[in-house]
């Protein structure tokens, strides 16, 4: 039996017409697959692995000039981890990629068991993170892969915010010993850093990204830039906030956010995950830990016990108040109270 | 220095062998006794199913040397992880690692635990006991030591009852297609998981024409006769077939001790010293 389906030229009869390979176009951070294909030319241990997706991931990119390096498993996630798993006893440093709930939820014991367990050099891109998979609804989201994954012993756990970090981010890491989960958006992410080299950004540190002596705004991932461009509205009104970029999960920079925070004692925690477990109960734990008091921390996030509802992407951010304006406007109530 | 593959073409197994693999089959039942009374719990009936495979895997079939980490060596997976107490006396035999552990089996901070674990270990090509992930280990290490033109096999060992794991399929039908030659999945068809018989907790049947739908070579075998295990196991195709393989090694759990065999309540247990003394007269008493 062969099948009949062809791959055709994209060939909208209608300007607002649209198919995949569109879509596609507009998926300019979504970076990874040609920076591994890159690596790949200088390290034969690089190798990607994709569950029925590289499209949507734009493994593709990757597969073009490594074919023989590039394995498509079909609509099989947790064999593709624990496969990836046996390629790496074997000299591999395997990346697998599809959508976050897909890997972050679906084979949470598979990274446990099957890479963070053995400490294998097994990269997960686990990408359309958070919400925004809009209204194709929750069994595509992920909101409670951080608060999985920060209690994974040997787990590493980086949120790049934009193509530059998601480059720089791989690029560092390629020689890591163990596992790291890469939290990814949904490539429609505008630039945040200028380039790959951009100095700021550090595996395993918090990037300062503004400062300002009245509160802190700490985001990762698609809150990044809605926070940049909330502290921005509020200079305007004259309130100047700290924005840090908090892409490292675990381990993470604890130092460094008590530092922050200890100076202007008011933290505004934005993050496109459950307000419990993940980047919000990160810091708390740091403060805690770190014995810094009389600091006001608010969470925004998705609520402890809500699913998202039914919408696009963006206007999900706004109603959950993970854009710019909600942003702004949470950080105008933490600074009135007390 | 490497192990003696033997050629496809071997049909008699040689005299000496069939000796080698009784005597390894014997001494894996034997230890898991000593073992366990360490312990004080263990899985023997789930080791003394495999004894005779495990008599012709270390007898010879696997490709192995004195380095446990040499790149060039057969992987042998055991998905199955709650046997590796009759693996871990043959990997100290080999000098892996010093007989002294042990000694010591699951005692605090001892390497040797009831499920292997690959980082402690020498020997141990992964980490196992969450049943179900073993094939797709096997076939990612049959993929990468194909990319890299290693002459390697990948041996898996899978229980009976792990068949339901719906992953093992997710790798049976990935392992068909990637055309992984150099994959062996070998079924310790011992007919019992730990609630009873196979078919009455959740079939697993028919094992054979499952895998054969999904692109696998099946072959079957009585995993208790040294000789047809010796023939079978040497007589997987060449490493670049292009299909994996599949052998049902039909068994009976517990195999060696009369009232452990086929009895559901021995899945897990411990013999005191006394009947671990009659248990290891019994099995002095086993013709294999």
């Amino acid at each position: 039996m062969s099948s009949a389906a062809r791959y055709r030229a994209p060939e909208p009869s209608h300007e607002r017409s649209w198919d995949m390979a569109r879509s596609e176009q507009l998926a300019r951070s979504a970076v990874a697959g040609n920076v591994l294909a890159d690596l790949a030319d200088e390290d034969e241990r690089i190798a990607v692995l994709t569950a029925d997706l590289k499209f949507s991931n734009r493994t593709v990119d990757f597969e073009r000039r490594h074919p023989e390096r590039f394995l498509n498993v079909g609509i099989a996630e947790q064999h593709m981890v624990t496969m990836a798993a046996g390629m790496a006893t074997v000299g591999y440093v395997p990346y697998v990629a599809t959508f976050a709930s897909f890997v972050g939820l679906l084979c949470a014991e598979q990274l446990r068991t099957d890479l963070a367990y053995p400490g294998l050099p097994v990269r997960v891109l686990a990408h359309h993170a958070g919400i925004s998979l809009g209204f194709y609804g929750t069994s595509h989201h992920a909101t409670e892969d951080l608060g999985l994954l920060r209690a994974v012993a040997n787990m590493t756990v980086v949120c790049p915010c934009d193509a530059a970090s998601t480059e720089a981010a791989l690029r560092a890491t390629v020689d890591h010993d163990g596992p790291i989960y890469f939290r990814l958006g949904r490539g429609r992410d505008p630039d945040v850093y200028a380039g790959a080299g951009d100095e700021r950004f550090v595996v395993g540190r918090l990037a300062t990204l503004r400062g300002g002596d009245d509160l802190t705004i700490v985001a990762n991932g698609v809150t990044v830039p809605a926070a940049l461009e909330a502290a921005a509205t509020l200079a305007a009104e004259g309130v100047e906030a700290t924005v840090l970029d908090a892409h490292t999960i675990r381990p993470f920079d604890g130092e460094a956010l008590c530092a922050a925070a200890a100076g202007s004692g008011r933290l505004l925690v934005a993050e496109e995950h459950n307000v419990i477990g993940g980047l919000a109960s990160a810091c708390a734990d740091a403060l805690v830990d770190g014995g810094v008091g009389d600091v006001r921390l608010a969470r925004a996030g998705m609520p402890p016990d809500e699913y998202a509802l039914i919408g696009p992407p963006t206007h999900l951010y706004r109603h959950y108040r993970l854009d710019a304006e909600g942003l702004a406007a949470r950080a105008r109530e933490l600074l009135e109270q007390r | 220095m490497p192990g003696n593959r033997p050629t496809a073409d071997v049909v008699a197994t040689p005299r000496a062998t069939l000796d080698e693999i009784r005597r390894i089959a014997a001494l894996v039942r034997s230890e898991t006794i000593r073992l366990i009374e360490v312990a004080k719990s263990g899985h023997y009936t789930s080791v003394f199913s495999c004894a005779e495979l495990l008599g012709a895997l270390y007898g010879g079939i696997l490709r192995l040397s004195d380095d446990p980490d040499w790149v060039e060596r057969d992987r042998l997976v055991l998905s199955k992880g709650h046997m590796a107490v009759g693996v871990y006396p043959l990997l100290a035999e080999r000098g892996y690692f010093p007989a002294q552990w042990l000694e010591e089996y699951t005692r605090v901070g001892n390497p040797l635990g009831d499920h292997p674990d690959m980082r402690r270990v020498p020997g141990i090509d992964f980490s196992s006991g969450s049943l179900g992930h073993g094939l797709s280990i096997g076939t990612g290490m049959a993929q990468a030591a194909r990319m890299r033109a290693l002459p390697s096999r990948i041996w898996v060992l899978l229980g009976d009852q792990e068949l339901n794991e719906g992953q093992i399929w997710e790798a049976a039908q990935a392992a068909a297609h990637f055309g992984l030659g150099n994959l062996v999945a070998i079924v310790d068809r011992n007919q019992m998981g730990l609630d009873g018989l196979t078919e009455e907790v959740m079939t697993v049947e028919p094992i054979s024409d499952r895998f054969r739908a999904f692109g696998w070579r099946v072959t079957e075998v009585d995993g208790h006769d040294p000789d047809a295990v010796w023939r079978t196991l040497s007589a997987v195709p060449a490493t670049d077939s292009g299909r994996p393989t599949c052998i049902v090694a039909h068994t009976v759990k517990g195999k060696g001790i009369g009232y452990m065999e086929l009895s559901r309540s021995w899945h897990l247990g411990y013999l005191a010293p006394s009947d671990a003394a009659d248990a290891t007269r019994e099995l002095e008493q086993l013709d294999v």
